[in-house]
């Protein structure tokens, strides 16, 4: 493999630019990853690249110990990229984009060698294949990461509930309900009825854009599960809409205390502790 | 082996049910014997169970709470079921068990006062 490596060596700064031209006309885009900072990514991987067919013996995949730092150069350069927007193409072309120029220097350094020549495009084409892979799939999965993170966040901050009174809760449902969200919501709320000894809790839906019958179907469940712990839910927000929808699908609500606004059913919840709102001058 | 039960205690004319253990299905059926005969022997307006203390139900031991509420129910004496928690509340909903006509509070003290209420309308009928 010495001869790959005294090419990288000998023709870096040929192969850097030869390289970087590439990538500029295969659409990079300009001023997502700024030049000087692309030159030194491009120069730290043709070092780590001849480095590694330095060490490994000839004939070595991308996965041998060797490329272990190359790999790890590949895998921050493609988080970082995934991070800042890129599409998979663009990060995937810094690695492919390499090929064209150095088997063209490989060819050129061949000296005739035909064989030889054959066996390092092979070589090359191989290894550049699979760290293009690998690029992709890191790619990939910080993609994925975030959209992991994201959805756990989306999950906590959809969920809160809150005290209006002394023995009222109310839980503001906003968005659309899953059966994920909508369990974790009925723990949560179980929960806080527990902690703050609440006999009354208002599920508001206003912020429901629609409901249908395995939404209904989570609601009743909820409603069910609270009453057993001995507190009474009252769903308000229910709107023109929502109210033809759940009738539309025939999904019976008849058992729950259901108000238009959350102010009737805080109303409902002040009449069933037996407390009366009174105004002070009279 | 010992058969082990869940005591009934006796408050004025409340009997209070506190379920402590984690319930089998023979101490489960041992207590909706006992708590009959009690209620029928002891002349009992009103019943309360506590289960606050359980973390754990199948579909048969809910459906055995279920039935003694009502069997107490039918003998004349309201039942109460107090304290159930959020995570049993959730497997009985999800099993499906008939709980419809079972009465039930947060707690022991809102419980009494709900039987004190019942105990006070059924008076207030019967006089009527």
């Amino acid at each position: 493999m010495s001869r790959i490596t005294s090419i990288l060596r000998s023709h870096e700064e040929r192969l850097l630019q030869a390289w970087l031209r590439e990538q500029g006309a295969r659409g990079v885009r300009g001023g997502m990853v700024r030049d000087n900072e692309l030159r030194a990514q491009a120069q730290e991987m043709l070092h780590l690249l001849a480095d590694a067919l330095d060490k490994g013996t000839p004939g070595d995949r991308s996965d041998a110990a060797a490329y272990a730092p190359l790999r790890e150069l590949l895998a921050g350069l493609s988080r970082t990229r995934g991070s800042q927007g890129f599409s998979p193409t663009e990060t995937v072309r810094f690695v492919l984009s390499l090929k064209r120029p150095l088997l063209a220097l490989a060819a050129e350094e061949s000296g005739g060698d035909k064989a030889a020549l054959f066996d390092d495009v092979n070589h090359l084409n191989l290894l550049l294949d699979e760290l293009g892979i690998f690029t992709s799939e890191v790619h990939q999965k910080s993609r994925e990461e975030v959209i992991r993170r994201q959805q756990s966040e989306m999950l906590e901050l959809s969920t809160p509930v809150v005290k209006l009174w002394d023995g009222v809760l109310a839980l503001p449902l906003i968005g659309t309900l899953d059966s994920q969200r909508t369990s974790v919501v009925m723990e949560t709320l179980l929960q806080r009825i527990v902690e703050t000894n609440s006999s009354v809790a208002i599920i508001d839906i206003t912020g429901v854009p629609t409901v249908d019958t395995l939404v209904a179907q989570h609601l009743l469940k909820t409603v069910a599960a609270a009453r057993l712990m001995g507190a009474e839910c009252i769903v308000s927000g229910v709107r023109p809409q929502i109210a033809q929808t759940i009738v539309h699908l025939g999904v019976d609500l008849t058992n729950i205390v259901t108000k238009a606004t959350l102010a009737d059913a805080f109303a409902v919840a002040l009449r069933h502790l037996e407390l009366v709102v009174t105004k002070k001058s009279a | 082996m010992t058969l082990e039960r869940i005591p009934i205690l006796r408050m004025a004319r409340v009997l209070l049910v506190s379920i402590q253990i984690e319930m089998s299905d023979h101490v489960a059926l041992a207590l909706q014997d006992d708590l009959t005969a009690r209620i029928a022997g002891q002349g009992a307006v009103g019943v309360l169970i506590d289960i606050s203390a359980l973390t754990m139900v199948d579909s048969f031991i809910g459906r055995t709470i279920a039935n003694i509420a009502k069997m107490a129910s039918i003998m004349d004496a309201p039942t109460v079921l107090v304290g159930m928690q959020p995570a049993v509340a959730i497997t009985v909903v999800e099993l499906g068990v008939p709980l419809a006509g079972v009465r039930t509070a947060l707690d022991v003290d809102r419980g009494m006062k709900l039987l004190e209420n019942l105990c006070a309308e059924r008076e207030a009928s019967g006089n009527a």
